[in-house]
């Protein structure tokens, strides 16, 4: 089944519970294992934090866009997932998405949020550039493991 | 996001309760940081995140800023009770060479 869906939020932090929590929902139809969905929100949170954190700088007067497109498979579907900001975009992208390089020392930033979209999901791109917004774009794939086990499934 | 303490044998224990994101984080910073400055003779300082529903990175930024905060004062930092969540992030990044998980 194709199936897709598109957010606009404001770019505050108490839009990062909600954020993640309607991709999380969205991605229900392909009766994921819970820990797939908890890989999927980890994902998510890590990049509208950076979208609120580091491209608006904390400021909340930007927006966030979150698109997700179903891919069917015969073992269930792709979900592709898009972040994008119009923020200050990143200087050096092959910097930024090194473990442990943060920008926000002083902030407690663990500098792990590209490194966990990178581990968490199945495809990561990151695009951007200084003073162009940034994009991220990852996809992970729903049932393509079937060690899951029936009790382990979300009822959708 | 709330922080249940108990004090048991010159061990503190720290319960973390919620959603750790960089949103709800700020709170339990503080809550954490004045606990070590008013349990400061503790032995050692156990922090439990079975109540911890989600994590994301924040959760490693927040567990070693505790971890050098209590270090301080001496105090070694104990996890406890992670979920399969905020596990494998702690696993990733290191944190338990730190904080070993008890």
């Amino acid at each position: 089944m194709e199936n897709y869906m598109k957010l606009t939020l404001a770019a505050l932090g108490e839009n990062e519970g909600f954020a993640r929590n309607a991709v999380a929902a969205f991605a229900l139809c392909l009766n994921p294992s819970l820990s797939e969905l908890s890989d999927i929100k980890t994902a998510v949170s890590e990049a509208v934090t950076n979208c609120i954190v580091h491209a608006y700088k904390g400021q909340g007067n930007g927006s966030i866009g979150i698109e997700c497109r179903i891919e069917p498979t015969a073992e269930g579907g792709i979900l592709h997932i898009t972040v994008t900001d119009e923020g200050c975009g990143i200087e050096d992208v092959e910097k930024a998405v090194q473990p442990f390089y943060t920008t926000l020392d002083e902030a407690e930033r663990s500098g792990m949020g590209f490194t966990i979209m990178q581990t968490f999901m199945d495809g990561f791109a990151l695009d951007s550039g200084k003073g162009n917004g940034t994009r991220v774009s990852m996809f992970r794939r729903i049932g393509a493991t079937q060690q899951n086990t029936e009790k382990e499934r979300v009822d959708a | 996001m709330q922080i249940q303490t108990d004090f048991k044998d010159r061990i503190l224990y720290m319960r973390l309760n919620g959603e750790m994101d960089e949103h709800n984080a700020a709170l339990a910073r503080r809550t954490a940081d004045r606990l070590a400055d008013d349990y400061a003779h503790s032995e050692r300082a156990v922090i439990d995140l079975s109540n911890v529903s989600f994590m994301d990175s924040t959760g490693i930024g927040f567990l070693i800023g505790r971890y050098k905060k209590f270090k301080r004062y001496g105090i070694p930092v104990y996890v406890m009770n992670p979920t399969y969540n905020a596990d494998k992030i702690l696993q990733m990044s290191g944190v338990y060479t730190l904080m070993p998980k008890i």
